[in-house]
């Protein structure tokens, strides 16, 4: 289930990048010399200030935008690139098992493991229901089912867990958590909530505010046990943010 | 409903036989005459007629005006510049473009459907453009990402989000279509519903106008609730 990329890490570079000037607001710089590597199979966590240029990196990623100065290199897993956005999109005429079946080619084995897929993040009695129906968490857990059945080679995901209440948050948490752990893929995870970014991250990347540049590019070094202790995930946001 | 149906015939009925006038029949006599024409075919005939114009005309109007609205609601340049000529055919008078297509085109059924179909066409557009226009970027984006391609985008993520529009542009469009090919019919043709009304006006024959009128109301209605209704709920089934 790993690479089909041998251990090619994904190259990002960003010289520039602008939004124009829209009736009386001035042209903006939004990001300037951002580069970075991202290991294959590793979870980087991009965080900052809101309005930093987080999304707006993430959409750059994905091909979403094109419009920058720079270059993306994802490689041969870019066309197992998968996108969890920070609302759901899910189509809300679509149940929640035909949203889930529409992301794959028609005839495709994995069909047959929908429904596995849907007991697991805990849809299995909601597989029929369309989306408006349901609670925002479970389109969201729609959603990271959906991102998962493609098992992709690179995840992208955009403040996937932002206004939710804390126990689903934390429940959704752990099951992506466990979810990469039995198919490991490489993460891009962007985030402004400074806990969830160290609970879940084997990196950290920090955007100045203001600045459109990287201020800090860090490791973060906790075992499996202490991303489930409230102290050691203090300790080391303090080591972390204190700079 | 029928309840309130009963009430209002039953009003016409005690002013009717009140007034006592021949320019206000009762609904009995309506009836009988409904009757007569369906008996000797005529009723038939002319309702035919009209149906198949009517149909002719919505299929033409609906496609050609859903054709102008989805370009002018996703292209900025191309409705800015046509703005201006939908609003100016949204306010040319039926009379107007009937009149004109006869004198150009000549008395035929293709000079009528024309004009009716230049009447609708406007309406329909104004509503496509609007459907166009809210077309979601969120899930256009979701789309080019999970790599649906043109035609998984096409029927499960553009049309389905149309589909209320085009729902709600065909049911006032019916409305509106049948009572312009009724004038249409008044002005140029010899058969049809609205020739059939003409010729009552020209013999003061408010039976026949009254019963016809009513023919065709029950006509509609059928369509309303058999196909257009059904069909509208059937796009809206999955809101909230």
């Amino acid at each position: 289930m790993t690479g089909v990329n041998g251990e090619l890490p994904i190259r990002v570079s960003v010289r520039r990048k602008i939004f124009p000037a829209v009736g009386t607001r001035d042209a903006q710089l939004v990001l300037k010399d951002i580069s970075f590597e991202v290991e294959p199979r590793s979870f980087l966590v991009i965080t900052g200030p809101s309005g930093c240029g987080k999304s707006t990196l993430l959409n750059i990623i994905a091909g979403l935008d094109t419009d920058f100065e720079g270059s993306i290199d994802l490689g041969p897993a870019k066309d197992r690139l998968t996108f969890i956005f920070q609302t759901p999109r899910l189509l809300p005429w679509r149940t929640v098992y035909e949203n889930i079946a529409l992301v794959l080619p028609d005839g495709d084995p994995r069909h047959a493991r929908i429904p596995e897929m849907l007991q697991r993040v805990g849809l299995g009695q909601a597989m029929n229901a369309y989306p408006e129906r349901l609670s925002l968490g479970m389109q969201r857990r729609a959603s990271l089912a959906r991102g998962f059945i493609l098992e992709p080679e690179i995840l992208l995901m955009d403040e996937p867990f932002v206004s939710l209440d804390d126990p689903t948050a934390t429940s959704l948490r752990e099951l992506l958590t466990e979810l990469w752990h039995s198919h490991p893929t490489t993460v891009i995870f962007v985030t402004h909530d400074r806990a969830e970014a160290i609970q879940l991250g084997t990196r950290i990347l920090r955007l100045a505010p203001g600045k459109a540049s990287v201020a800090q590019d860090v490791t973060i070094n906790l075992t499996e046990a202490q991303r489930h202790d409230r102290a050691a995930i203090l300790a080391e946001q303090n080591r972390i943010f204190a700079a | 409903m029928a309840g309130s149906l009963l009430a209002l015939a039953v009003l016409w009925y005690v002013i009717a036989v009140y007034a006592q006038n021949r320019y206000l029949p009762t609904p009995l006599a309506v009836f009988d005459v409904l009757l007569r024409e369906g008996a000797n075919g005529e009723l038939w005939k002319n309702t035919s007629a009209t149906l198949v114009r009517v149909a002719v005309a919505f299929v033409v109007s609906m496609i050609i005006g859903t054709a102008i609205g989805l370009v002018l609601g996703r292209s900025k340049p191309a409705d800015k510049f046509f703005d201006a000529w939908l609003i100016l055919f949204l306010n040319l008078p039926a009379l107007v473009t009937i009149t004109l297509c006869y004198i150009w085109f000549g008395l035929t059924d293709a000079a009528a459907i024309t004009a009716v179909a230049l009447n609708k066409i406007p309406n329909v557009a104004v509503n496509m453009r609007e459907g166009a226009r809210s077309l979601s970027k969120d899930l256009d984006e979701m789309a080019k990402v999970y790599k649906f391609g043109w035609w998984k985008t096409l029927r499960h993520v553009t049309l389905p989000q149309l589909a209320p529009f085009f729902a709600a542009a065909a049911r006032s469009g019916l409305a509106l279509v049948w009572k312009i090919v009724l004038v249409v019919e008044a002005f140029g043709r010899s058969s049809g519903v609205g020739y059939r009304l003409s010729i009552a006006f020209q013999e003061f024959d408010v039976t026949t106008i009254l019963a016809y009128a009513l023919a065709f109301i029950l006509v509609v209605q059928v369509i309303e609730f058999t196909v257009l209704q059904p069909l509208q709920s059937r796009v809206t089934a999955w809101r909230r």
